[in-house]
């Protein structure tokens, strides 16, 4: 089991280069929109043709331009749920979930039928697509891939075009769904909760080059890269100069920081999460290392938390709990916890 | 009245259709599948132009191709004995030619409509690419092509320019309606000429209704 991709496509304003390698388990392609993410997943899918490389599914080839192998989509076997579904207008429910099954006509409908259990879709058999709800529509999408017994399922985007109200639940509903499919998915996202949520790996790409991959939560906690930092939600990044292995000066925000790791030579940037910071009291603020004291510039209230903005443009996002216990709310001393220091480099 | 004009017509016309409907949707998915822009630009130019071109230009082309003097007419004559110039083909082989870039044009129109990512996920679902176009290119694409083909069929019944030329004006076997018409009123027969304006007239309106029909007819699929 396993899925190789080493591919390099010139699309107008960028050159896709994304090689990666999994072994049959939940891969997420994170990366800002238009980075070339989904053009990635219609390469494997075969829609689209790269200009070189190779992709090998479970060891057949699929793609390799030196051998000038290039099989087409219908000879893939890959699942590809389209970002819009892509579901047929003209075929009711039962016919959209039936159109890749090639076999007698008893075998389909018992297959579809099944399907239509297990996917939650009772009494819609006869309804056309654009009778079903966003959430039904994506329902059925999925069923016709599974249905299909794809070797390997691809994801596009899947909830961009659902309501945010119902993207919660219907993101644990589809990972419970996915537990029918017994293979390798393939998820493209633009955001860091789908992807922390639903992938065991990460792929990040950036300006069509993917830059990293590896566990998810550990590019969470050190993303190593300015543009692996940012997708992942860093709010806080500042350019850096290195003093001496254990001390760096964030220009941005006019302070030194203190690290008891020794700070790699490429660092350029460093990054705190938002929400990484801890309120500290002034007294404490002179026995500790890496605090800083500053004024607050602007406070933006959301549901949960307060978004203060800081003087030197650090945001902090504390709990409202926190944020009310507390007196002075004009000047702050604030603690970096040395975990939460990421020291980023800017390329590979 | 003599009816064999109105017979003639109907049959040429109904040949026609048949032989457009074909070529058009034929000629329609290989040009929409093409690559090459420029290629596709070119081929497009040569297909439309019997639509802008003056009929009597392209009834002038036919007698080129087809004159018993010409290659191809006389290799027609001497090897498989057929003579088109002047022959029920040739009203047929007129109304052809005139009436394909309708149905080319709204094929290719109605083709190109269709959501590529239908198509896309067709081809990801397994299906073969002949499958695709009889059960999601050409369902979706109908109401276009089912317009295009009654705008050719009313274009071939009317065709008079190229019939002419290429096929004449002889009763019985070459004249056509529009021809019927002509000959009619050049003989100062107007009362005859007026009963097959009648007839031409109730069949275009037919025609425009059933295509205003097929354009706005309620789906199920679509709200």
């Amino acid at each position: 089991m396993g899925l190789l991709v080493d591919i390099k496509k010139r699309i107008k304003d960028f050159t896709l280069d994304v090689a990666f390698e999994t072994y049959g388990d939940y891969i997420g392609i994170l990366g800002a929109s238009g980075c070339g993410k989904s053009m990635t997943l219609k390469c494997i899918s075969g829609i689209e043709t790269p200009d070189e490389g190779r992709i090998v599914l479970n060891g057949k080839v699929l793609f390799d331009h030196v051998k000038k192998i290039n099989l087409k989509p219908q000879e893939r076997n890959i699942g590809y749920l389209f970002q819009n579904y892509a579901l047929f207008p003209h075929m009711t429910v039962e016919e959209n979930i039936g159109i890749g099954l090639s076999c007698s006509k008893t075998e389909k409908e018992e297959k579809v039928s099944g399907m239509i259990a297990s996917f939650h879709l009772q009494g819609m058999e006869k309804k056309y697509p654009n009778q079903l709800s966003g959430g039904q529509q994506q329902r059925v999408a999925l069923a016709r891939c599974i249905a299909y017994r794809p070797d390997v399922l691809l994801l596009d985007e899947p909830f961009s075009a659902l309501d945010s109200h119902l993207k919660e639940q219907l993101q644990t509903e589809v990972l419970e769904l996915l537990k029918l499919y017994h293979g390798e998915v393939l998820m493209v996202t633009h955001s860091r909760d789908e992807a922390y949520r639903f992938c065991k790996n990460l792929v990040i790409i950036d300006k069509g080059s993917s830059v990293l991959f590896g566990d998810t939560k550990g590019i969470f906690e050190q993303p190593r890269l300015l543009a692996a930092a940012r997708l992942t939600g860093c709010k806080n990044i500042s350019e850096c100069e290195v003093m001496s292995p254990q001390r760096i000066s964030a220009v941005d925000w006019d302070i030194t920081l203190e690290t008891e790791k020794t700070v790699p030579e490429k660092t350029k940037y460093v990054g705190i999460r938002a929400h990484e910071f801890e309120m500290i009291d002034a007294d404490r603020a002179k026995e500790e290392k890496n605090t800083l004291k500053c004024r607050v510039s602007n406070i933006v209230e959301d549901v949960f938390e307060y978004n203060i903005f800081l003087e030197n443009k650090i945001l902090y996002k504390v709990k409202k709990v926190e944020w009310d216990s507390i007196k002075d709310k004009e000047n702050l001393y604030l603690k970096i916890p040395e975990d939460s220091i990421l020291l980023l480099e800017k390329q590979k | 009245m003599d009816l064999s004009p109105i017979l003639i017509s109907l049959k040429t016309a109904s040949a026609a259709i048949a032989v457009t409907f074909l070529l058009g949707l034929f000629v329609a998915s290989w040009i929409v599948k093409m690559k090459s822009e420029k290629t596709k630009m070119v081929l497009d130019g040569i297909l439309t132009l019997p639509m802008v071109l003056p009929p009597t230009v392209v009834g002038f082309f036919l007698l080129i191709i087809f004159g018993v003097n010409r290659p191809i007419g006389k290799f027609l004559l001497d090897f498989m004995s057929v003579k088109i110039v002047f022959s029920w083909a040739a009203t047929v082989i007129a109304a052809v030619v005139i009436a394909f870039p309708l149905m080319y044009r709204s094929a290719r129109g109605a083709f190109e409509q269709v959501d590529q990512n239908l198509i896309m996920a067709a081809r990801t679902l397994g299906m073969s690419e002949t499958r695709i176009f009889w059960r999601i290119v050409m369902p979706l694409a109908l109401p276009g092509v089912a317009a295009g083909a009654i705008l050719s069929f009313a274009r071939g019944l009317g065709e008079f320019g190229a019939t002419a030329m290429i096929a004449g004006n002889i009763a019985n076997k070459t004249r056509t309606l529009p021809l019927a018409i002509y000959a009619e009123v050049a003989a100062g027969n107007m009362q005859t000429a007026a009963y097959y304006v009648i007839v031409v007239l109730v069949i275009s309106f037919i025609v425009v209704v059933s295509t205003n029909y097929f354009a706005t007819k309620e789906r199920k699929y679509i709200k």
